[in-house]
């Protein structure tokens, strides 16, 4: 066992862990937030998107002791004090999710490309995605989403 | 379609807001896996290397010496219980842990209960299992070969691999009309193994009461109901009773039909329950997601059209194999063992039509599930729209105009085909002709007589297809038996808002949406006061789920049916609250008024308190209805894609340039959702006809079970898809609606290979399988003399 501490949308969280626990059993298990999905082994979905110290990572491929003394941002801290962030607006607004398992780890993502590029192309917002798979919306309304999220923060 | 209501009462076709994405967007919607019960224990699977082979032992005493490991369970364990075998839908039988011998590559063998994930994986790591490796049978075609081993020797005099031989139409008269014919075109066709792949996979929380012997399970199931009545019948001799099996299919991470069959995986986790006393959980990983679960497709097929000179086709021929691994398990309700298949005349009027399928077993994982259609529709509309572009091919004609002079006339419905579907409405030309508009097809085949001249390639693809989705009616239609209605009950309180249960159940669709919807539409109650629950098969009335595109069809008509109930009650009421007659009242969404005097009116919500308070005399209180809709017909949705590609000579790579989809699903409820349904529904389409197909080796060996290997297009090969549609209602349901999900998963491959064919057709090819990879395209490429 490992004492780690991580910083969680703020929160401190102290707990031993063993060295092979994966970042999202952490999250999703140890710390019983459930919004972060898993959808694959291989690192290939992005469900499991969270940001760590602000980049966008996979966190079924980050053991939780290398979150050791970090900052970890998942789907939960998103909106602040009970107010939606302009890209989970967009979401909703362009109906970019069906099912919504993907919709966390998207969520993050474009989170992320928005903190970097105010102004996203269509082709830097599908590259930024390209790292998550849905199965349902076909994208389309997700590129939406996040150009109503980009007008948003510009003040539009 | 013209809007009945208001936007604030938001009935059918208002682009509502769904309700369901306030938890999403949240993080806060809850799938199986986020369920977490006190003392739960975690179940890991051990699974086969081999996809033939007897078990001689299975040595479980260091897996028992590992840390948090509490049990093993294998075949016997289960045997003792009788429960080792299971039926699957269709009635064959499938093993839930095997005692004797594996069928195939990732079966499941045994299986590991711990105290943690981490710690049932050590386990299934550590159980030793010994083989005698079988000789396996991977072709479909060796299968049937008189020296092929038999595979299912479970079965008592079985002496062969054939699952089922079926035939539809006339074969003599289908000769005769190839003979007779001016010309005949044929071609080998094959659609690969595929898996739906919905992003959250297979899984359950199987948690037995041993005091009250109430077992409840949330699992990953598009069809709670019935699987509760499975439950029932399996293990009703261990003293499982369907009063005490509670399904409830939490939010689900997409279904696209591989949440239809009861993997083995669910009903070890319900043994383990019972045995253990605990709560279980259950969730499968990707890896065993893409190797263990049921399969689409695997059909090999061999078409054939005959015509007249002019064009007009006379005849339909189609021969096809369908491999569906070590057990039928398809998950189709039709009483035909091959599904819809014969829907295969699609949007023509052909005279005569012969079609026959052969099922049989080999070493695979079953196979025979659908892929975001209604069984085997994908199947009979890519041989046909292929067929008809090879005959275009053959005559020299255009493609569409090979189409037009062919389809069925819009006055020709209710039109009944020559395989014996009757087709509730539909128009053809008309959604064929708004695609050619739309896009411009006159200017693309000019630039494509440009592009070719400079040695560029460029194609244009068309694909007319008609799709047929709702089963009931229950007369052709049942799943062991249970026949293919669905449930909807409505109550409403006495502040005018109202609760609505149904047997179905959303994987994405947006049901707790789409249905306020319909009942905002038949009784004008605002949809936000309209709350829908569904999956719950403790509350929920009883249905056949959600799948084959039937919610709205036959769920979305419930609904409506049950709200004319409440609304003629209501009409009583209100006729006794404004002392008048029940037929001097008008209706308008959300309000009965006195014929001639407007103001003199009551709104629902009064009457809804009315209904509580004030009713008339010898009048039961309450506002609440219930509605079981078996439909006198399927519905036939239908439309006209057309995909434009451009090809890489240097790389092989099909870049899909522009991809228009012109969908008739009848009235639409909600216009945005049913937009998101044809995306979803496209990428689903392209996704096999470039990237994804299941490959086996000799021996049976999954070549690609990971993500890493099986493709799913991301945002970067997906195209902007376009959209348009037409409106032909259908003239037997409730609201003139059709079906929807699935339309554009079985239109969209043959456009796409239909384009991918055109552009390399001056160089002789007619005919590419799918998926159309890269490096399959730049061979064909280097074949004929294309060089960069
Ligand atoms: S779970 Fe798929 S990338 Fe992490
Ligand atoms: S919304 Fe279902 S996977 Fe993206």
């Amino acid at each position: 066992m490992t004492s780690i501490n991580v910083t969680v949308n703020g929160t401190e969280h102290q707990a031993d862990v063993e060295p092979r626990l994966l970042l999202v059993h952490f999250i999703r298990e140890d710390l019983e937030m459930t919004g972060t999905h898993i959808g694959c082994d291989t690192t290939n979905c992005g469900a499991c998107t969270v940001l760590l110290d602000e980049a966008p990572v996979k966190s079924c491929t980050v053991f939780a002791v290398q979150a050791d003394g970090r900052q970890v941002m998942t789907v939960e801290g998103l909106a602040q004090n009970g107010n939606l962030d302009p890209i989970q607006e967009g979401f909703r607004e362009e109906h970019g999710l069906q099912c919504g398992f993907c919709t966390p780890g998207m969520l993050m993502t474009s989170y992320a490309l928005l903190e970097q590029h105010a102004d996203p192309s269509e082709g830097d917002i599908r590259k930024a995605i390209s790292g998550n798979l849905c199965r349902c919306t076909g994208y389309v309304n997700i590129v939406k989403a996040v150009q109503y999220a980009a007008q948003k923060k510009a003040g539009g | 379609m013209t809007l009945r209501t208001s936007p604030e009462i938001g009935g059918m076709g208002h682009s509502l807001k769904r309700k369901e994405d306030a938890r999403f967007i949240r993080g806060q919607g809850k799938y199986v896996d986020d369920v977490k019960l006190p003392g739960m224990l975690y179940l890991d699977i051990v699974r086969s290397p081999y996809a033939h082979a007897n078990i001689k032992s299975i040595n479980t005493e260091k897996a028992l010496a590992v840390p948090g490991v509490l049990a093993v369970i294998t075949g016997e364990t289960l045997k003792e219980y009788n429960l080792h075998w299971m039926p699957t839908l269709m009635s064959d039988t499938q093993m839930v842990l095997p005692v004797e011998k594996v069928m195939y590559v990732a079966q499941e063998v045994a299986a590991v209960v711990a105290t943690s994930r981490y710690a049932a994986a050590d386990g299934v790591e550590a159980v030793e299992v010994e083989y005698e490796p079988l000789p396996v049978v991977v072709d479909p075609f060796k299968a049937l070969e008189p020296d092929a081993p038999v595979l299912r020797t479970d079965k008592e005099g079985k002496t062969d691999n054939r699952i089922f031989h079926w035939e539809a139409g006339d074969k003599a008269a289908t000769e005769r009309a190839f003979a007779e014919a001016d010309v005949t075109v044929k071609q080998d066709i094959y659609l690969p193994r595929i898996l739906v792949a919905s992003m959250e996979t297979c899984g359950c929380v199987a948690d037995f009461n041993a005091t009250t012997g109430k077992l409840t399970i949330w699992m990953t199931s598009q069809a709670p109901h019935a699987h509760r009545t499975v439950f029932a019948l399996v293990a009703g001799h261990v003293g499982l009773s369907e009063e005490k099996i509670q399904v409830i299919a939490p939010d689900l991470g997409g279904g696209f039909g591989g949440k239809v069959p009861i993997y083995p995986g669910y009903v070890i986790a319900i043994a383990a329950t019972v045995v253990t006393g605990h709560p279980i959980k259950w969730i499968e990983d990707r890896t065993e997601n893409l190797q263990a679960d049921s399969f689409a497709r695997d059909y090999h097929m061999t078409a054939e059209i005959a015509a007249k000179k002019d064009g007009t086709m006379t005849g339909l021929r189609i021969k096809a194999l369908a491999d569906h691994g070590y057990t039928d398990a398809a998950t189709q309700p039709s009483q035909f063992p091959a599904g819809m298949f014969s829907i295969c005349t699609g949007s023509y009027d052909f005279p005569q039509a012969f079609a026959e399928v052969d099922g049989v077993y080999t070493n695979k994982p079953p196979g025979g599930i659908a892929y975001r259609c209604s069984f085997r529709v994908t199947e009979a509309v890519h041989a046909l729209e292929r067929m008809v572009d090879i005959l275009a091919d053959e005559l020299s004609m255009d493609p569409a105009e090979l189409r037009l002079k062919n389809f069925i006339k819009p006055e020709a419905f209710p039109y009944r085909s020559i395989l014996g579907w009757e087709y509730d409405s539909g128009n053809y030309e008309g959604a064929l002709k708004l695609a050619l508009e739309t896009i411009g097809y006159d200017d693309l085949l000019k630039e494509q007589v440009e592009k070719r001249a400079r040695g560029e390639l460029m194609g244009i693809g068309i694909c007319s297809f008609t799709e047929v989705v709702g089963a009931g009616p229950s007369k052709h239609f049942d799943i062991l038996g249970l026949k293919m209605f669905d449930g909807a009950e409505i109550r409403v309180h006495p502040t005018g808002k109202a609760t609505a249960r149904f047997g179905t159940k959303s994987q994405g669709q947006g049901h707790e949406t789409t249905y306020a919807q319909i009942i905002a539409e038949e009784l004008g109650i605002p949809a936000e006061h309209i709350l829908v629950e569904e999956g719950d098969t403790d509350t929920a009335p009883y249905g056949l789920g959600t799948y084959a595109s039937r919610s709205t069809p036959v769920a979305g008509a419930a609904a409506a049916i049950a709200s004319r109930k409440i609304r003629d009650k209501a009409r009583k009421i209100a006729a006794h609250l404004l002392d008048t007659n029940e037929d001097d009242l008008e209706w308008e969404p959300g309000k009965f008024s006195v014929k001639g005097s407007p103001t003199l009116s009551k709104t629902i919500q009064e009457i809804a308190f009315a209904a509580y308070t004030n009713f008339p005399e010898g009048m039961e209180p309450g506002l609440e209805a219930v509605s079981y809709y078996d439909p006198p017909n399927l519905t036939f949705p239908f439309g006209s894609y057309i995909c434009v590609v451009d090809i890489d000579k240097g790389t092989g790579e099909v870049k899909i340039r522009r991809f228009l989809a012109v969908d008739d699903c009848g009235n639409i409820i909600n216009p945005m959702i049913v937009e998101g349904q044809i995306h979803g529904g496209l990428t689903m389409g392209l996704a096999p006809a470039l990237f994804e197909e299941l490959v086996y080796d000799e021996n049976g060996t999954p070549l690609n079970g990971n993500f890493m290997d099986y493709l799913l297009p991301t945002a970067m090969e997906t195209p902007k898809w376009e959209t348009a549609k037409t409106t032909t209602p259908s003239p037997h349901h409730p609201l003139g609606a059709k079906g929807v999900g699935e339309s554009a998963t079985v239109g969209a491959p043959p456009a796409i290979v239909n384009a991918v064919v055109d552009a390399l057709s001056h160089l002789g090819v007619r005919h590419i399988d799918i998926p159309m990879t890269p490096d399959k395209v730049w061979a064909l490429l280097r074949e004929h003399g294309v060089t960069e």
